[in-house]
């Protein structure tokens, strides 16, 4: 794992100053809240429905136990007792103190971490495949670019005022878990005819209230022209990208109404002069990157524990079927530890099971521990020999929920039970979806299934890639849900469409039911999937079952 | 004196907590939405906007809100954001509702 030079630590606690200063300055009635308000901002600092909420970032969503330790340390000293993973692979403390804040900062610098880069019109957060450096399916660990990327944007003089924010994701694999094709910048590792590791670069993806796929710009950048590349992508951002809109200043917009042709033209000529120009980064600093994401030492010890937990115990092949991944080691095993408990706040933890994971990690895992988009916690490398006692540890914290990629693995947005800008509640609706089909025991019988749930526009749910999506918002002073389907967030991306007028809440699990019930009737096989029998069906029997259902039991809003 | 549809009460985010705040008769601040000062025509609330507005270094983002008078003859809030505001997140007993 990447551990800090002297200069990223002293950025980041220099940082933590300026803010110390800046929050005494706002107190003492020196600094306004239109001066204070883009300050705190820089620093991940929000103010919410009910608090001020602070925002930590998790570059590509890699921690290990220590870091995980003081994330539960500050849930329970400064907060509430939890936090909440985010679909930014970062978690937010929903109950922080304006004067804590500085503190909290200082004990997250304690640990290589920051809340930078969490807000405003730069750069965000790089965010990358989960399973990065343990997939099977990995040409190899995109984490060294996405550290350089990280390195990169930091404090860039020319990408601190972009039009609007800016987000890229990066995966190594063919299958791609990072949603690339849904951010301003996608990344996906390709090999060139020579069989050399490259990046295929898709730009102008987004969700949001114009959600696009994104286009690739270039089939193959190699990895040596990368950062020219996507500096020049930036740069005919920052210049042509409209800023006299806040809803038309993404690039998606720029792409979209200059046309994809125009764009390579214009980041082709912009790369010429760039690459000319480009000091690239310290061959030693590229390689202390690369050394700091080797492949841990893993055990190939033969060993029959896995197959004997899994002929003996079905809890625990039923565990295995959903929550164990391939790989690339076939000694190993990903594990994926679900934070979606029936009932439970989708990426809620609390800072016990925080503690319970960090243990695990330590003593089972290579000290690794990745936080996914889909608001779950990966544990990248686990000897198969060790899962079973994995399994026994998640169970006792109540982590052992067997339901990745199943109906009740729901994303959700905070929603209006935290969010300033939510026009709706999130978390109760896949709270609700998730206790109901519980009930009905159908889960495993349905198979694959992305349900997604955003409670404003915005779509930090992802909602327009969700296989069901869900999106609420204030229809004349009531809470309304508006369903799309066939969204797709994989590299078959694809924007799902809305079935019709939007449901009350009360109507809204009857219509996912009915909507699940279509799905069962009319698949081919018990091996097609929903997604696959939604592009084979087309939406029409779909909306014709919910919008049938709700004439019988209540009015169409 | 403009008419308006709705009473409308001051709330805000408290600087320090964070946390939600109506302002009183007093010019005040209290936690309860029943105990906000209401304002009946549009020329007492923008009176009302202005004193809350006029104390940055205790509050932020001051806002008039729609309310209704109950039979005690005390605001409740008329919009779900504004009743959610006076309670807290619904997935866990936080916030107000634990608290005030």
């Amino acid at each position: 794992m990447y551990r800090y030079d002297d200069f990223d630590a002293e950025f980041v606690r220099a940082r933590v100053a300026d803010l110390r200063e800046q929050v005494e300055r706002r107190i003492d009635g020196s600094l306004t809240e239109d001066e204070f308000k883009p300050l705190r901002l820089m620093n991940g600092l929000y103010l919410q429905l009910h608090a001020y909420m602070l925002r930590v970032a998790i570059p590509y969503g890699t921690l290990n136990s220590r870091q995980m330790r003081q994330l539960a340390m500050i849930a329970e000293r400064w907060d509430k007792g939890y936090g909440h993973f985010t679909t930014r692979q970062n978690i937010q403390f929903n109950w922080p103190k304006l004067k804590d804040v500085p503190d909290i900062l200082d004990a997250l610098a304690d640990v290589e971490m920051h809340a930078i880069q969490t807000s405003g019109n730069c750069i965000r957060n790089v965010t990358a495949d989960h399973f990065a450096g343990a997939a099977a399916d990995e040409i190899e660990d995109p984490r060294p670019t996405a550290e350089l990327l990280r390195q990169w944007s930091t404090d860039h003089p020319e990408f601190q005022f972009l039009p609007r924010k800016f987000k890229i994701a990066i995966t190594g694999s063919p299958n791609d878990r990072a949603v690339t094709k849904a951010h301003d910048i996608g990344l996906r590792m390709v090999r060139n005819d020579a069989g050399e590791p490259g990046y295929e670069v898709i730009v102008g993806g987004g969700l949001g209230r114009t959600p696009m796929i994104g286009k690739t710009v270039r089939d193959f950048v190699p990895k040596a022209d990368l950062l020219p590349y996507l500096e020049a992508i930036l740069r005919v951002y920052n210049l042509a990208g409209r800023r006299d809109n806040k809803y038309k200043a993404r690039i998606k917009i720029l792409v979209h109404e200059t046309g994809t042709e125009e764009i390579k033209a214009l980041i082709e000529a912009a790369f010429a002069e760039q690459k000319a120009l480009f000091q690239a980064p310290p061959q030693a600093l590229v390689d202390r990157i690369e050394a700091a994401f080797a492949p841990p030492d893993f055990d190939n010890t033969q060993s029959l524990v896995f197959d004997r937990a899994q002929a003996d115990d079905p809890v625990f092949r039923s565990f295995v079927e959903t929550n164990v991944s391939e790989h690339r080691n076939p000694a190993y095993g990903i594990v994926s530890v679900s934070l979606k408990p029936v009932g439970g706040t989708p990426g809620d933890a609390s800072a016990e099971q925080m503690r319970v994971l960090a243990d695990i990690a330590e003593r089972y895992g290579h000290d690794e521990l990745r936080v996914s988009h889909e608001q779950n916690i990966i544990l990248p490398h686990v000897r198969k020999a060790d899962i079973p006692a994995v399994h026994a540890e998640l169970n006792k914290a109540g982590l052992a929920t067997a339901n990745i990629g199943l109906l009740s693995d729901i994303i959700a947005c905070p929603g209006m039970d935290y969010c300033a800008l939510a026009t709706a509640r999130s978390i109760p609706v896949a709270q609700e979806i998730a206790t109901h089909f519980d009930a009905l025991k159908l889960e495993r019988d349905i198979g694959p299934l992305k349900i997604k749930i955003s409670g404003c526009i915005n779509a930090c749910g992802h909602h327009h890639v969700g296989h069901i999506g869900i999106l609420g918002l204030d229809k004349a002073g009531v809470e309304n849900y508006q369903i799309t389907l066939g969204g797709d967030g994989t590299e078959t991306a694809t924007i799902g469409e809305r079935t019709g007028p939007g449901f009350a809440a009360e109507d809204l699990i009857p219509a996912i039911e009915a909507i699940i019930d279509t799905y069962l009737d009319l698949r081919h096989t018990g091996e097609e999937t929903f997604l696959d029998a939604y592009r084979r069906l087309g939406a029409q029997p779909f909306k014709d079952a919910i919008y049938d259902h709700r004439r019988d039991s209540a009015r169409a809003v | 004196m403009g008419r308006q549809k709705h009473p409308q009460i001051v709330t805000a985010n408290d600087l320090f907590e964070g946390d939600v705040i109506y302002l009183t008769g007093e010019g005040g601040w209290t936690r309860l939405h029943g105990d906000a000062a209401v304002a009946h025509d549009s020329d007492e609330a923008q009176r009302l906007l202005a004193v809350a507005q006029a104390q940055p270094d205790k509050i932020v983002g001051a806002y008039l809100a729609d309310a209704a008078i109950d039979a005690d003859g005390r605001p409740q809030p008329v919009h779900f954001r504004e009743a959610f505001r006076t309670r807290g997140p619904s997935n866990y007993f936080h916030g107000k509702q634990a608290e005030v």
